[in-house]
């Protein structure tokens, strides 16, 4: 029981896709600059990662080792869709705001990574384990990314009116730079920085030292 | 793992299973979710239409609130109603890519910048308690800075002041050119004239800065968009555009003489 809880809670920080692993950071781009959708984004690819690990999984020891990519990008894009079809069901306002970017889970390299890097070595519920962990991981990143632009950017969170604005007679002056997609790139950076202070392991060895001071580096 | 997983029979096998799988699970989320996505987008479009005329009210359902308008189908060269489409379900945008349903617009023509214009446009009449034409709310759509805005621009019964403007779909710049949606801003509209003396050529338009009561003509004028002057632009001419001869003036003509 244990292990199952690791493997949902290891991605979290540990091993965040998107800080660790840099994956998925496209999307997290596009969908960050309000909470509602960015939580919308965050579910969905907790089902989609959640259920393409589940049925990778199962049929794994009868997928032939030659197409298997494809195999795998079949399975992803029906449940794809199938989320897609679902949220303009039953979320309509949402679903229009994240557009394209549903359809583009698809193609978002989290799913594909740990379908291909996990999936296809362990049994299902062991998978579906990873995919929710995965998917959390990578949804944490996007909330907390979607917290700062929306409340600096908007003033609010969740569209309700947190800090008024100016152009609503308030005293906020907001900051245009948070809506546009650039500035997840700095708020993405920040939350890398804050996970390597905390557990200073993920620090990559620099690739390359700078040449000492020749005349220091004598002794 | 067995070896035999990479012969042909199996790859085959595996394929054909899985892609007949996948199949019937996509079409069966499509066919049977279709009929709620369908409501939905038709609910969008209605209360699209109640926002720009003022008409949304709190704990009343949209379809309910919907049930005191009218829609009917202008055909833009005669100004005249006309049973050519069906008004609940003509797609401006489609119609603007079908060369049947719509005609190619001269340069010097094409303020809003749309170059193709549908023949028919549906327009939505709200009517008053004995009967009589209350507010008329027109589709309207032109391109800003990055994308083309589709909105709705509503007047009163002399067909000459705006009840309101709301764009439903556009994709300008967040907290620029986005700015169309500031309620704010959007209240600076209703009660202003569109035509002054000639009612073929419209005078209403954006300016530069705040309008204050000793700006020219300021019952034609609404403020202007800081930051955003070309999407400020692309709204004057979408709105110059669509209340001009080429737009809805004839329409408007029509209705003013006693019918259309």
């Amino acid at each position: 029981m244990a292990k199952t809880q690791e493997i949902v809670t290891n991605p979290i920080v540990a091993n965040n896709p998107i800080a660790l692993q840099i994956l998925g950071v496209c999307s997290a781009l596009a969908v960050t600059s309000n909470m509602a959708t960015a939580m919308v984004m965050t579910l969905a690819v907790i089902v989609v990662t959640a259920f393409s690990n589940l049925f990778v999984s199962a049929i794994r020891n009868h997928i032939p080792g030659n197409i298997r990519i494809i195999v795998q990008m079949t399975i992803i894009a029906s449940l794809v869709i199938v989320v897609d079809q679902f949220l303009k069901a039953f979320a309509y306002e949402i679903s229009k705001q994240l557009s394209v970017f549903v359809g583009l889970i698809i193609t978002n390299c989290i799913v594909m990574g740990r379908a291909e890097a996990f999936a296809m070595k362990n049994p299902p519920m062991a998978s579906f384990m990873d995919g929710i962990g995965n998917g959390i991981g990578y949804g944490v990143v996007l909330l907390f990314v979607g917290f700062f632009r929306e409340l600096f950017g908007s003033g609010s969170l969740f569209g309700i009116e947190i800090l008024p604005l100016v152009t609503n007679g308030g005293w906020y002056q907001s900051n245009g730079l948070l809506l546009l997609p650039p500035s997840a790139f700095f708020l993405i950076g920040i939350f890398i920085w804050l996970i390597r202070t905390y557990d200073p392991k993920q620090v990559e060895k620099p690739e390359y030292e700078m040449a000492p001071n020749t005349k220091g580096a004598a002794h | 793992m067995s070896a035999n997983n990479d012969t042909i029979g199996k790859t085959v096998t595996v394929t054909v299973l899985l892609c007949v799988i996948c199949s019937v699970v996509v079409s069966a989320a499509a066919v049977i979710l279709k009929p709620k996505q369908v409501a939905n987008k038709d609910l969008d479009r209605k209360s699209n239409i109640l926002a720009a005329a003022g008409l949304m009210e709190q704990g009343k359902s949209v379809d309910e609130l919907f049930a005191q308008i009218t829609t009917k189908v202008v055909d833009m060269e005669t100004g005249k109603f006309t049973d050519a489409v069906d008004g609940a379900t003509f797609d401006i945008q489609k119609a603007a890519k079908d060369p049947e349903l719509s005609v190619v617009l001269d340069r010097a023509d094409d303020k809003a910048s749309i170059k193709r214009q549908p023949k028919y446009m549906p327009v939505y009449i709200v009517e008053g308690a004995n009967g009589d034409m209350d507010k008329v709310i027109l589709p309207v759509h032109g391109y800003g800075l990055w994308s083309t805005l589709y909105g709705f621009l509503a007047l009163e019964e002399d067909l000459n002041t705006v009840v309101g403007l709301g764009f439903y779909s556009h994709a300008e710049t967040p907290g620029l050119g986005g700015e169309v949606d500031n309620p704010m801003w959007k209240s600076s509209w209703p009660g202003k004239k569109v035509y002054a003396d000639d009612m073929m050529s419209p005078e209403i338009g954006l300016i530069k800065g705040k309008v204050v009561s000793s700006t020219p003509n300021a019952d034609y004028k609404i403020d202007g968009l800081s930051g955003a002057t070309l999407t400020a632009n692309g709204v004057t001419n979408l709105v110059q555009f669509w209340m001009g001869k080429n737009g809805y003036a004839p329409f408007l003509a029509n209705l003013r003489a006693g019918g259309a």
